[in-house]
């Protein structure tokens, strides 16, 4: 679990995160939604603890990120995995080579036991034929699911991904949700998703917290979504046509 | 006063540079790799721009030494004398600076674009120490391209001088072995350790701390090519002033 605390971030005179509280469960795919520039990415990597908040405590399982020493700290983030917007792939290693990479640097496990590791997890991810890969030389989709694999080879408590979907077509964007979703479950871990996907809001936000310019807005699940008379939320989640005939479909069948 | 504040992030930086230390086997593949890209890749240049260069100072040497009275031996003396107290160490720092420098940055910085950096951060990798280590450590053989650079350039200069018919070889190698002091060969190194010491971090810290996208990268390529020569120019005074002033 995540506790986050009354954070506040800033960048010169720009003030991106004003007063954030919320909690992140265990076990459930807790979304961060808001348009570009609401300031999730911020949140997103002062969760992962990139970026110090000037105010405000983040909590992991009872233990405050920025009182723990640097080398806690490290121990920490060796419990995290985390899914870059851009994968953030290693260029100059193979497909094998990258998500070996957290067991070679941090376990004393053989070549063998980390091979069979990296084996079942690009097996979990669906990715077979790849091991011998650059990443410049397999798909955007691989690549997420590459990214996925390094995130998850150490067994981390805890899940970040920044719009893992961004740049995929659709097909795949719900296959990288869905997978998402499975290992959550699978694995019972923390999971903090940033996205500005609808589909991803609807099939997969057991939690969503709303940025609005550094603030929380809303929160809620995917249920309460529907329901919600929040106008900054309704105008960024129903913004599409089709969107909007859903929800005045919905209203209806409710009335 | 950013001058300041980056000076002192800099040596912030190479402090943590040393902290942390990443598994000794697999710092020891990447020195070997950066042995491999910054030493062994850069010999190319430097054999063939210590070749002209000493052919050069012997042209020029002869040219401005046409009394009769000097002995031509001179010549041999002035080229040992200026390639290796000067071209060997000083002028291939500047060369290497662009070349090992700029690759530094740009893929130190492409690194930092693409969020690799943020990536092994997240993981908890010292990535200072991961990435700025081993290129610390690859440049400590630098004193070696540079005996080679003092010899091909001493090369060059015979060559030059004996088949151009500006110093009979006998003369030229009778000036090479005259009034040698050892001690101009350890100045040589000292100040090839400080320079490599300059090209692995600079390049390294202005990679490491851009901002922005691609266009960023090149221009970060470019400080760090004019930051680590001015930094060597400088240091080079002091180290004269000091070792042999």
């Amino acid at each position: 679990m995540i506790q986050v605390e009354n954070i506040h971030k800033s960048f010169g005179d720009a003030h991106i995160l004003k007063g954030i509280n919320t909690t992140f469960e265990k076990g459930k795919t807790n979304l961060v939604i808001g348009q570009s520039g609401s300031g999730k990415t911020v949140f997103l990597k002062s969760l992962l603890g990139l970026f110090e908040p000037e105010q405000g405590k983040i909590c992991y399982n009872g233990e405050y990120y920025w009182d723990l020493t640097t080398a806690e700290q490290r121990d920490l983030r060796q419990q995290m995995g985390m899914v870059f917007q851009g994968s953030a792939l290693f260029d100059s290693m193979t497909v094998e080579q990258n998500v070996m990479f957290p067991m070679d640097m941090f376990t004393k496990q053989s070549i063998s036991e980390m091979q069979d590791r990296v084996d079942f997890v690009l097996k979990r991810v669906n990715l077979i034929d790849a091991h011998k890969k650059y990443p410049s030389e397999i798909s955007g989709g691989m690549q997420k699911r590459v990214a996925i694999a390094r995130a998850i080879v150490m067994n981390p408590k805890y899940l970040f991904c920044d719009e893992p979907n961004s740049g995929l077509d659709p097909k795949t964007a719900i296959l990288i949700d869905n997978l998402i979703q499975e290992i959550t479950k699978e694995y019972n871990i923390t999971t903090v998703i940033n996205t500005h996907d609808m589909n991803s809001v609807m099939e997969i936000g057991e939690k969503i917290i709303f940025l609005k310019n550094g603030y929380k807005e809303w929160e809620g699940t995917n249920k309460e979504i529907f329901k919600t008379d929040n106008k900054a939320v309704t105008d960024f989640v129903y913004s599409s046509e089709l969107f909007k005939k859903v929800r005045q479909m919905y209203i209806e069948e409710r009335n | 006063m950013n001058y300041i504040a980056a000076i002192g992030k800099y040596f912030i930086m190479v402090g943590e540079v040393f902290r942390k230390p990443t598994k000794w086997r697999i710092m020891k593949s990447l020195i070997l790799k950066e042995i491999d890209e910054l030493i062994y890749g850069s010999m190319g240049i430097i054999i063939f721009i210590s070749f002209f260069i000493g052919g050069v100072v012997t042209i020029q040497t002869a040219l401005n030494l046409n009394s009769p009275l000097i002995p031509k031996s001179l010549i041999g003396f002035a080229t040992r004398q200026s390639v290796i107290l000067e071209f060997a160490p000083t002028f291939c720092s500047i060369i290497m600076a662009g070349k090992v420098g700029s690759y530094i940055t740009s893929s130190i910085g492409t690194m930092r674009v693409t969020e690799q950096i943020d990536a092994l951060e997240v993981m908890g990798v010292n990535s200072l120490n991961y990435l700025v280590f081993p290129k610390i450590i690859a440049m400590l053989f630098y004193p070696f391209a540079i005996a080679v650079a003092m010899y091909v350039g001493i090369f060059g200069g015979w060559i030059a001088g004996a088949f151009g018919g500006y110093a009979p070889s006998g003369e030229f190698i009778k000036g090479l072995q005259l009034d040698f002091i050892p001690f101009h060969i350890t100045y040589s190194f000292i100040k090839a350790l400080v320079f490599a010491f300059v090209i692995a971090t600079v390049p390294s810290f202005h990679g490491f701390y851009m901002k922005g996208g691609a266009l960023e990268v090149g221009k970060a390529s470019t400080t760090a090519f004019v930051w680590t020569s001015v930094v060597i120019i400088i240091l080079n005074y002091i180290i004269t002033q000091l070792l042999l002033g």
